[in-house]
């Protein structure tokens, strides 16, 4: 690596301001990694890859990791109204030098598509977590038109599309998601599987 | 009734280091018109996005006023990012909506603001701390110090007379709009 090299490195790295998360231990942190459940596995790479803003629109999958965002004073958590604005978000975010993430229920991909235009045309980094409905164990039918294209829908729109089905994988996988994501400028869908995430209760 | 260019152009006037998010269509010729700097984004499509787009880059940038140019049909698109915006109370974000009451893009359909629709009602309904119409020239200079002074997030309506004039074309390629827009904004303000 050339001196030139290491310079601009840590230029890129300043802009995108990973170098203030040093040492925070967030409250809701567990202390034992391998532990850890799957929601905390991507908190803790998004703290680690600098994610400063989390756009969402609520699943009752993800509301443990909506906790520990909007729980966490350096990330910026905004609900949104609609998936879609989250592709704005994340967009504004990069032009403004940080990092961003979005999070949806497989059923808002569909609702994204024409606004994937935007990351992609740019050539913006832009990391998804979509949890799955419409393909295993579902209560309601409608939610299976959508889960069932949803990985398609996804690849069709210029998306590396990274599925996890075991809670063994989602340590390295996030982890490789969020790598190429940001270090690649890649668009980038982590699919959380219905398995994994476990079947919607309706009863309680 | 105003005319858009020469609003858009008001508004920009020595504009420091305003950072600009503008919504495809005819906005984008305004604001090209006025002021085509490595500090402006372009959205050329991903309708509905331009106010998202500009909250993200808020957040972002605390330290920066952000300005969205856009138009009614793009506004009306994206009218829930309206209420995201309201939520998250940016202090330095104003969005701007140049009115004509039509799709000036498509052959002059009217718009549902022509049906009497009000962004503004629409923005103050969303928590925006001031929003306004603005219908005269000479009001500019007040949109001006709303912009660049006050506590956002702002609404500026501004109602334009719906007319087709020259278009001023900047880049297209997104790859070169972002590039720039991010060179400019690592070396810090104007150059």
């Amino acid at each position: 690596m050339t001196a030139c090299h290491g310079v601009a490195k840590s230029i890129s790295i300043a802009f995108y301001g990973r170098d203030k998360f040093a040492a925070w231990e967030h409250p809701l942190n567990r202390a034992e990694t391998s532990a850890l459940d799957w929601p905390d596995v991507i908190y803790s790479n998004f703290r680690r890859a600098g994610i400063r803003q989390v756009g969402y629109v609520p699943d009752a999958g993800l509301s443990r990791l909506i906790q520990l965002c909007q729980s966490d004073p350096e990330i910026e958590d905004a609900v949104l109204t609609t998936e879609e604005e989250g592709i704005g978000l994340v967009a504004g975010a990069a032009l403004g030098g940080q990092r961003a993430a979005i999070l949806m229920q497989s059923s808002g991909v569909g609702n994204c598509v024409n606004m994937f235009s935007l990351v992609k045309q740019c050539r913006l980094p832009c990391l998804m977590f979509v949890t799955m409905r419409g393909e295993y164990a579902e209560f309601n039918p409608w939610q299976v038109s959508m889960g069932s294209i949803t990985d398609a829908c996804l690849r069709l729109c210029g998306f590396l599309v990274y599925r996890i089905e075991k809670a063994e994988d989602v340590a390295d996988v996030v982890a490789a998601a969020c790598d190429i994501s940001f270090d690649s400028n890649q668009l980038v869908a982590v699919i959380l599987s219905q398995r994994l995430v476990g079947r919607k209760r309706w009863n309680n | 009734m105003l005319h858009r260019r020469e609003f858009v152009k008001q508004l920009l006037f020595e504009r420091g280091d305003l950072l600009v998010i503008c919504g495809l269509g005819t906005p984008t010729y305004d604001v090209a018109a006025a002021d085509d700097d490595g500090s402006n984004f372009y959205l050329w499509g991903a309708m509905g996005s331009a106010s998202m787009v500009g909250l993200g880059l808020a957040l972002a940038q605390p330290d920066r006023r952000i300005a969205v140019f856009t138009g009614d049909g793009e506004m009306l698109m994206g009218l829930g990012s309206l209420a995201t915006i309201g939520v998250k109370q940016p202090p330095n974000l104003a969005i701007v909506v140049l009115d004509n009451q039509h799709y000036g893009e498509t052959g002059m359909q009217p718009s549902h603001t022509h049906s009497g629709i009000s962004l503004v009602d629409v923005a103050l309904g969303c928590r925006f701390k001031e929003a306004r119409s603005f219908e005269k020239a000479e009001e500019a200079p007040l949109a001006r110090e709303m912009m660049y002074s006050r506590p956002g997030p702002l609404f500026i309506h501004a109602h334009v007379a719906a007319q087709h004039l020259e278009q001023v074309l900047p880049e297209r390629d997104g790859v070169i709009l972002a590039r720039n827009f991010t060179d400019r904004l690592r070396v810090g303000g104007r150059q």
